[in-house]
């Protein structure tokens, strides 16, 4: 088929999806669930498409059958390939319970790699990053970036004074906890607001589309 | 056998994955249980695509409430599973990246996944301005904060932010509502947001361990085996 005529049906495409799901805005209808089950079966298959592509292709295929006489098979993940037949036995009941085998794998390799991850990127970094000095590291800090060291260096502390549950937030520990809800309240706030932008940034991309790329009225 | 031995391979793996960051010689044992992961994940990911055939096919079959919806579905599902297995209108034939530039696949990405996802997203504009418009009052102190936090936001980045603090001077630059946002951004919330992320951290910390020791079993089902 032409080339042209492709992109034109495949620009109208863009725009009948793009207005069906506009649509819903006036109520629930035909031509959105239409949208919708277009979007649900087209995500699935894109996703098995990369996966299969990225991963049993990339990683097993070539990484068993290298094809390059000068790399050397990594028979290693032939064990990976059996694991991932063994999670299809969950198809057939009688030996069903075999599926756990490499559900086990993926929660224990999931454990693994997350409590390493998490502990250095979530734990460690970030109490590096809020101990600091509060003048800067050649204390040479402006009176503004003081105010800002000093609030992540009392707010990180405060909320997370509020996180712990397991001492009755009274007295002074309670005033604590109380400054920690306030900085949780400008962070929600805060990502509250940074959210509604990001969103009304995709709506502008769709009007900009439509009356852009689609109908041409803006150049 | 049904228990013992997942229990094992969940705490043999974890346990080796662990090790691995420490000790260099058993890092490409670590290496290759991550490749294996990666495989095993995109058969569980097989079986959640074979799922959705059989639901849809199965409505399709017998004719039930909705079943046209179902067949768009299944249409959208084999259409991009056949671009993208078989390639097609890739313009190096089989051996190209699937993601080449005028292939079927790439095209259905940027015409029909691209458009859907992200009108999706941008009708939550509407649904969380009509939300927020009806939560949101200065009932209290903690109410008040955020709703400034958020209005500060929202205003900070908009050209009609910029416009009403234009008139400070220079010396007072910081009490202008862009940079009030950008300092709201980086102090407060980035206290905020580190004490949610050591939290999360540390959540994530003691359930790791609690799959590894076997104190946490609910992902093997109910089954006493």
């Amino acid at each position: 088929m032409n080339t042209g005529i492709m992109d034109h049906l495949a620009l109208w495409t863009a725009a009948f999806l793009t207005l069906g799901i506009i649509s819903f805005l006036y109520r629930d209808n035909v031509w959105y669930k239409i949208c919708e089950a277009v979007f649900v079966g087209a995500s699935a298959g894109y996703w098995f498409v990369t996966y299969f592509w990225d991963n049993i292709y990339g990683k097993f295929w070539v990484g068993v059958f290298p094809g390059d006489p000068s790399r050397s098979p990594d028979y290693a993940l032939l064990v990976g390939g059996a694991l991932g037949l063994l999670m299809l036995m969950r198809l057939i009941p009688k030996i069903g319970w075999l599926s756990r085998w490499p559900l086990a794998f993926i929660v224990g390799a999931t454990a693994g790699l997350n409590l390493i991850g998490y502990f250095a990127s979530n734990v460690m970094v970030q109490v590096a990053d809020t101990v600091r000095p509060l003048l800067g590291a050649d204390g040479g800090a402006s009176l503004y970036d003081v105010i800002g060291n000093v609030v992540v260096a009392v707010g990180t502390f405060t909320a997370l004074i509020y996180f712990f549950f397991s001492k009755e937030h009274k007295g002074a520990f309670g005033g604590a906890a109380k400054v920690g809800i306030f900085v949780l309240m400008v962070t929600f706030g805060a990502s509250f607001g940074y959210t509604v932008m990001s969103r009304m940034s995709l709506l502008i991309g769709r009007i900009d589309f439509l009356l852009g790329d689609w109908l041409g009225l803006i150049k | 056998m049904k228990r013992t031995v997942p229990l094992f391979i969940t705490f043999f793996v974890g346990t080796l994955l662990i090790v691995s960051v420490f000790l260099p010689p058993v890092q490409s044992m670590g290496e290759n249980f991550t490749l294996f992961f990666d495989i095993i994940a995109v058969f569980a990911f097989f079986l959640g695509g074979g799922n959705l055939v059989r639901i849809h096919l199965d409505k399709v079959s017998r004719r039930k409430k909705d079943w046209g919806y179902s067949l768009v579905t299944l249409f959208g599902f084999f259409l991009v599973l056949a671009s993208g297995l078989f390639k097609i209108g890739n313009a190096g034939g089989i051996a190209a990246s699937v993601t080449a530039s005028g292939s079927w696949f790439q095209t259905i990405f940027e015409r029909v996944m691209n458009p859907l996802s992200s009108t999706m997203y941008a009708l939550l504009a509407f649904y969380v301005a009509s939300a927020s418009y009806r939560a949101f009052r200065a009932k209290n102190r903690e109410a008040t904060i955020l709703l400034i936090a958020a209005f500060v936001i929202l205003l900070g980045r908009t050209p009609f932010g910029t416009m009403i603090t234009a008139w400070i001077p220079d010396s007072l630059s910081a009490l202008q509502v862009p940079n009030m946002a950008i300092w709201i951004m980086s102090s407060p919330n980035l206290a905020g947001q580190r004490a949610i992320m050591i939290g999360i951290g540390l959540g994530v910390v003691s359930m790791s361990l609690r799959v590894l020791l076997g104190i946490e079993r609910t992902y093997l089902g109910e089954d006493k085996g």
